[in-house]
């Protein structure tokens, strides 16, 4: 599945989810919910770009 | 200290200069900087950012010239870097810990963080306002422009945009505003950009699309660092849009390091091949010029080729930390070329190699790599590089145009 990376440098990698804030490993980015937003830096999906 | 400035009617710039900082966190800073914030005097009396810790009482002393620091009501922190916040707990001690300090949701979160203490927050986002009197203060989110906290601070009716870090030079004089200084200040806008806030052009990009949507009128940029932009401040958002278009230009940075002048020899080299095509060149040596300045040059050029020698099978310890800092800062739209010399081993070439390759730079050449002591064909090899760097930028350049 398609990893995305944040503005901050955060990457997104379905495979690991992001438990420490609801999602399971597995949760394609699109997949993600609405209200979820970088744990790093807290910026919302849309600031989120696919990565190779 | 320096006596508080009206830079509008009823508002103070009361910030601090910094005359001898040299080094501000690993960029160089050879004239210094200034920590700006800025007092709004009104039914409510508000105050813009602070200055770093060490220079709370003179921040203070400014204020107290103005009006009693007791008697300032609202805190805008549009930066949590300690350069701007520095001096926030002293600040609410005096004029007391329940005044209303407005930030960005991220800023409550860092500002807490960094002085493990609860302020009275009033988060912010775009398009909130704060009217106070006949005066509207609008914020801004500019997230990783360039921290997750930061914003700026728009005065609506005075068309004065408070832009935290962004549009900042560092540079500390007795001139405080752009037509005081004139042209001057252009490279020091552009040491800053380069430096700070280079890896977020795309955030720029959109950020100054935004801007000119919002149609904003804008009479002075103040940021939080050097000169206040009043005579024209177009000039600087059209630097800043050219600066993270990154589109290169017929400028090669030969950036090197050497233990016995061989890798010397070969940089040499390759710049004289590069000037016989008619191309910019500048010949860096790692251990001469800061990292910064090196930083400062790259990011208008279309080619950087890199010297290392190999130091115990891995690349000279200067020239890896260059690299670690340029790759951080992201550069973009540049070929690369490596070169070095080494005695048993040679790793250097291929590790370089594998830093460009992560950077997104296109690899033009395998590189140069010769042992020992470059002879007459090596040196001759180098120039043949010089030349092929020169002439594939132009090439790329000509094309970029059709």
């Amino acid at each position: 599945m398609e990893k995305y990376e944040c503005v901050c440098g955060y990457v997104y990698d379905p495979a690991n989810g992001d438990p420490d804030n609801g999602v399971e490993p597995g949760t394609s980015f699109a997949d993600l919910p609405e209200e979820w937003v970088c744990p790093l830096c807290g910026a919302a999906q849309e600031n989120f770009e696919k990565i190779d | 200290m320096y006596k508080p400035i009206e830079i509008a009617d009823g508002i103070y710039s009361v910030g601090c200069r910094d005359w001898d900082i040299r080094d501000f966190h690993g960029y160089s800073t050879y004239e210094g900087t200034t920590y700006n914030a800025f007092l709004v005097l009104g039914e409510k009396n508000v105050l813009i950012d602070t200055v770093k810790e060490k220079f709370s009482d003179e921040f203070l002393s400014n204020i107290s010239r103005i009006i009693d620091p007791k008697d300032i009501d609202i805190v805008i922190s549009n930066h949590t870097e300690m350069d701007h916040s520095g001096s926030i707990p002293k600040l609410m001690q005096i004029i007391g810990k329940d005044k209303p300090l407005y930030c960005s949701k991220m800023g409550a979160i860092n500002l807490k963080s960094h002085f493990n203490q609860d302020f009275n927050f009033q988060v912010v986002g775009t398009g909130d306002t704060l009217k106070i009197g006949n005066r509207t203060f609008s914020f801004l989110e500019t997230r990783m422009l360039h921290w997750p906290d930061s914003m700026f601070t728009y005065l609506v009716e005075d068309a004065i945009l408070f832009s935290s870090d962004a549009f900042g030079q560092h540079y500390s004089g007795d001139k405080f505003f752009d037509d005081e200084i004139g042209d001057e200040i252009i490279p020091h806008a552009r040491k800053y950009y380069a430096n700070i806030l280079l890896h977020f052009s795309p955030r720029v990009q959109a950020l100054l699309k935004d801007v000119a949507k919002m149609n904003l009128k804008i009479n002075m940029i103040c940021p939080d660092h050097g000169i206040l932009w009043r005579d024209n401040p177009s000039k600087i958002i059209e630097a800043y849009d050219k600066w993270s278009r990154q589109e290169p230009t017929k400028k090669v940075v030969v950036i090197f390091d050497s233990m016995w002048e061989s890798t010397t020899k070969m940089a040499r080299s390759i710049t004289s091949g590069i000037e016989s095509e008619d191309v910019a060149v500048r010949l860096m040596n790692t251990r001469k010029w800061h990292r910064s300045d090196i930083m400062t040059e790259i990011i208008d050029a279309g080619a950087i080729a890199v010297g290392s020698p190999t130091l115990n099978n891995g690349i000279f310890p200067v020239i890896a930390d260059v690299m670690t800092y340029i790759k951080g800062l992201r550069p973009q739209n540049k070929i690369a070329a490596a070169f070095g010399s080494y005695g048993w081993s040679g790793e250097a070439v291929k590790i370089l190699n594998k830093e460009f390759s992560e950077m997104k730079l296109d690899i033009i050449d395998d590189g140069i790599k010769v042992q020992y002591v470059p002879n007459e064909d090596d040196l001759n090899k180098c120039f043949d590089l010089g030349v092929k760097i020169a002439k594939t930028l132009k090439q790329r350049l000509s094309d970029a145009k059709k």
